[in-house]
């Protein structure tokens, strides 16, 4: 066995690129372990501890582009080096389009490029995102920051720099939006109609617009605002612009508000804003009330606010898929061993919200992300009772995929769940759209088969709950996903929330018993604070947004299919990374 | 005035320029601080031991033209005593090809800056083969300077004195329209250059013989008008340089041994690193092994928005970027991320006649790690072998850095 590694000095690719590079190199015959990551300390933390790290990438930079693959022979190694280092060529060589003339290297050549321009999506590494996301607003365009890892101060900043222009800024860590139709990010392709969608929630976002479509009805507009927007410190600035423009947007006439809950003040200034507008808000502060007040709907689930906004866009009840699975008949046939509830969860915020309707079942839940700090599991990686975990969350997620686009760590995970004699019922979140595993279903339903036949095999019934997020028109099929996992034997459910009664009901009629958690009620807080200006915003939401994308190229292939005008930005970090020149750099305003 | 507002001042005067050839003289009468024992030379300043072969055989073959040795061994003896000054072209107005030699009693060219006033000089082009500016000095080599000097040189001052002058914003206007770039490319500029001169040089009253043989100089160098080019780029970026404040490059020059930049808010400092080996095409027999590091001033062409800048305009000659024409056009699309304006003079027919990315900002460079594009030729490492081949080259990125390290250091001064 030898391990070979070569250091590209300042050579930098994304890392989702370096990620799918690294998974095809690791599966190279003769090739045991591979490593494709950029010079950074957490990356080459990750390498020592495989044992990966060799003095000369020891010495790497964070723009220096490590290869490293651990190899039965000497051939093997160079072969697998020679082959990453042709991937990685190909990916810089190709061109999105077999039209696209050039790439442009900086904004203001994108601009050029792109005519009316009005939409910076921007998914670079988080320490260059806000250097990323201030030019886009100086050059007068909206916001949309994937990136996460974006420090607070600079959130903070860049929101009053795009409040002050009047621009929209959603994120940073917004995964998801939707704007005059076009499915930006992880997104459903969903029916357009008049229920306006913002949520700081992604996956929510998800759930919920498509849930919408499943009920025939449509979507205007969903805007994220990034998951810390709601805090105390950030105060807001998004959800009230977004609040504020679909109010004024013609084709929104239902509103939608998605958060877990924010913080109390925050969320007085929210609810009074939403009652003041004329249109119905459907709010869900997912595990926590609002007051009853004129205008305002509360929902206790995701599910819950598609179907009041259903029902309040088209005057009637959705009528939904449906698949009948009887918790007692399941429960029934579990071996006296089996009552604990397994969640493995690839959204951030279906897993949040697993955690607030599981506990109504079956008590305290365990977790990475614990609703009660308590309630925190030692390791994330080992479960014990009943646990629901964020598999998207860092400790799973540093040097890896998001297991939205890589269900490796999951299918493991699942497997070894399936061993265990207390596991009563796995729930397993599947999510389609763009910018998600082009099929999941091909990877998860035998690895459900396999996990139920091993328990089978010990004398035990697993019951394999999934929830399926998605649309007939996203592009991997909602119908095919399903009838795949339908005959693995999972029991598909049409919302997070009926998979989790249904899984928690199993897990109580093996004996759990549920408390019930008395939901914090959010304040109205009147005040006299005048409405964002959105005159600016308006026109984003008037037609297609016309988008320069900077970061992921998948975001550029995934508007390209949908016919969006976008222009693909060629990023590189700024002075090749080096510190002392970018802090020149902006001294002197470049 | 902030950078942005001191750099559009810097473009505004690279795009006001109006350089105009008015005439011939020789280097001493002309050039300022010109002297006998002053030799210029191609690029940032350098001393005799660190020069490279052909800018040696250049200065050898200088000392000898100029009667100061008789062969290569009194002449390196001369300068081994310290009876011989070099200085860089651009330190006196000029700039020269290659290993750029200039001495007192060699003609140049002046073009004069009608806008601003000031002038630029560079030699007269000594054509193909084996010449001085690639470090030969055999005698056929100084036989061709001589005749350059006493027969060339008065027709061709006495022809433009005629002619009013050259319009020469003019003239590299439309040779970007007929598929020159103005640096690796003058086929169709030195065509115009012969056609606006030839009634006017036959005017001269030279002898018939003089005539044909000036004529035919012009005919058969295609390189003819790369020189007037030149000393036109110079008096423009020099109009551009010295506005405090602006990070604008007004000179790219190498010496065969080191790359320089100079920047027009920060004086008279050079900027250096040890020039790249350029990559292209090589005539048959030689190989990129027998390359020379980057040498000459021609780079000015660069540094006022053609040559590599305009490669767009020329397809016959993308071959030497390796390939095909939609190349030439990303080498120009390229260099407008670099760059602070478009010159609407020069206008390239092949990007629906945007104008030549103009103004290389060191900001812009460090930033997106976008070095400049130089359109090249390639000499040989020995003295005297002369061209090998033609390519593609680009400064160091330390010159960019180390500049905008300095014009920090400046700012923060006040």
């Amino acid at each position: 066995m030898v391990v070979r590694s070569l250091v590209k000095p300042s050579t930098y690719f994304d890392s989702v690129t370096l990620m799918l590079v690294q998974r095809e190199v690791r599966e190279l015959p003769g090739v045991h372990e591979a490593g494709v990551v950029m010079g950074t300390e957490v990356n080459k933390q990750l390498l020592r501890d495989a044992g990966l790290l060799l003095p000369e990438a020891e010495a790497a930079k964070p723009d220096d582009l490590i290869l490293v693959v651990r190899a039965e022979s000497e051939e093997a190694a160079a072969r697998a080096l020679a082959h990453a280092e042709e991937l990685l060529l190909e990916r810089h060589r190709a061109p999105l389009l077999p039209t696209e003339a050039y790439r442009p290297k900086t904004l203001s050549s994108a601009l050029r490029m792109l005519e009316g321009a009005n939409l910076a999506l921007i998914s670079v590494p988080g320490r260059f995102a806000g250097g990323v996301a201030r030019d886009a607003l100086q050059a007068g365009l909206h916001v949309m920051l994937f990136s996460d890892n974006v420090p607070m101060e600079e959130e903070i900043e860049l929101k009053r720099l795009a409040a002050s222009q009047g621009l929209l800024l959603m994120g940073p860590d917004c995964g998801t939006a939707i704007l005059g139709g076009a499915a930006l990010g992880f997104a459903n392709r969903v029916r357009r109609g008049s229920i306006g969608i913002v949520g700081a929630a992604g996956t929510g976002i998800q759930e919920v617009a498509s849930l919408i479509h499943h009920a025939g009805a449509g979507i205007s507009h969903a805007i994220g605002t990034g998951g810390r927007d709601l805090s105390t410190a950030v105060g807001g600035v998004t959800a009230m612009q977004a609040l504020t423009a679909l109010a004024a947007d013609p084709s929104t006439r239902v509103i939608v508000f998605l958060s877990k809950p924010p913080a109390p003040e925050v969320a007085g200034r929210i609810l009074h804003l939403a009652r003041t507008i004329p249109k119905p808000v459907v709010v869900d502060f997912i595990g926590a009330r609002i007051p009853a007040e004129e205008g305002l709907y509360g929902a206790e689930t995701l599910e819950d606010a598609a179907r009041i906004a259903v029902e309040l866009a088209t005057g009637s009840s959705p009528r939904w898929p449906e698949w009948i699975a009887l918790p007692a008949q399941e429960a029934t046939r579990l071996a006296p061993s089996q009552k604990y509830v397994r969640g493995l969860y690839s959204g951030g915020t279906l897993c949040y919200e697993a955690l607030v309707l599981l506990e109504q079942y079956v008590g305290p839940v365990f977790s990475n992300t614990p609703l009660d700090p308590l309630m925190r599991l030692e390791s994330p990686h080992h479960s014990r009772d009943h646990t629901v975990i964020d598999m998207g969350s860092d400790e799973f997620t540093v040097g890896r995929l998001h297991p939205m686009l890589d269900p490796e760590l999951r299918i493991q995970r699942l497997l070894r769940e399936a061993e265990d004699p207390q596991v009563a019922v796995i729930l397993l979140d599947v999510v389609l759209g763009y910018g998600a595993h082009p099929d999941p279903a091909r990877d998860l339903a035998p690895a459900i088969r396999e996990a139920r036949a091993r328990a089978q095999a010990r004398g035990r019934w697993l019951p394999v709950v999934v929830p399926v997020v998605g649309t007939d028109e996203d592009p991997q099929g909602y119908q095919s996903q399903v009838q795949m996992l339908v005959e693995a034997g999972a029991l598909v459910q049409r919302s997070n929330a009926q998979a989790v009664r249904l899984a928690g009901l199993i897990a109580e009629a093996a004996g759990s018993r549920g408390s019930p958690r008395l939901l914090a009620e959010m304040p109205v807080t009147p005040m006299e604070e005048p409405p964002p200006d959105v005159r600016r915003i308006l026109p984003l939401l008037a037609s297609s947004p016309r988008v320069v994308n900077v970061g992921l190229e998948g975001f550029t292939q995934s508007l390209v299919s949908q016919g969006v005008p976008v222009i693909h930005m060629d990023w590189r970090p700024p002075a090749g990374g080096k510190k002392e020149l970018i802090d020149l750099l902006d001294k002197l305003n470049a | 005035m902030d950078i942005d507002q001191a750099n559009q001042l810097a473009v505004e005067r690279i795009l006001q320029s109006q350089p105009v050839l008015i005439g011939v003289a020789r280097a001493g009468e002309v050039i300022p601080g010109m002297h006998k024992n002053l030799i210029l030379h191609a690029g940032p300043p350098i001393d005799w031991p660190r020069m490279s072969g052909p800018l040696r055989g250049a200065v050898i073959g200088g000392l000898i033209f100029e009667g100061l040795a008789r062969d290569e061994r009194e002449a390196v003896a001369l300068i081994e005593r310290g009876e011989v000054t070099f200085a860089p072209c651009h330190h006196h107005q000029a700039v020269g090809p290659m290993a750029g030699v200039t001495t007192a009693s060699m003609p140049v060219y002046i073009v004069e800056n009608k806008t601003f006033g000031n002038c630029a000089f560079s030699g007269l082009n000594e054509g193909y083969g084996k010449v001085l500016r690639y470090g030969a000095y055999s005698e056929d080599v100084l036989a061709r300077l001589r005749w350059l000097r006493d027969v060339c040189a008065p027709i061709l001052g006495k022809a433009l004195e005629l002619a009013g002058g050259v319009d020469m914003k003019t003239l590299i206007a439309q040779q970007l329209q007929m598929g020159d770039e103005g640096h690796n490319r003058n086929k169709a500029g030195s065509s115009l250059f012969a056609r606006l001169l030839a009634p006017h040089i036959v005017r001269t009253g030279a002898k018939t013989e003089d005539v044909a043989a000036v004529l035919t100089y012009l005919a058969e160098n295609d390189l003819a008008v790369l020189n007037p080019v030149m000393a036109a780029c110079k008096a423009t970026m020099d109009a551009a340089h010295g506005i405090e404040g602006s990070t604008v490059v007004t000179c790219m020059a190498r010496n065969g041994t080191d790359f320089g930049i100079r920047v027009s808010g920060l004086g008279d400092t050079w900027f250096t690193a040890p020039a790249e080996i350029p990559v292209g095409l090589f005539f048959p027999g030689f190989r990129q092994e027998d390359a020379n590091p980057d040498i000459g001033d021609s780079t000015i062409t660069e540094t006022a928005g053609i040559g590599a800048f305009a490669m767009a305009a020329a397809p016959a000659i993308v071959k030497f970027v390796g390939g095909t024409p939609q190349m030439a056009l990303e080498s120009t699309l390229e260099m407008y991320e670099i760059t602070v304006a478009e010159n609407p003079h020069f206008t390239i027919p092949q990007l629906d006649f945007r104008g030549t990315p103009t103004g290389i900002d060191i900001r812009k460079v460090v930033k997106t790690g976008i070095t400049p594009r130089v359109n090249t030729g390639i000499a040989h490492r020995q003295p005297g072998i002369g061209q090998i081949g033609a390519g593609l080259v680009r400064p160091p990125m330390v010159c960019f850095e180390e500049a905008l390290r300095a014009f920090a250091a400046r700012i923060a001064m006040g």
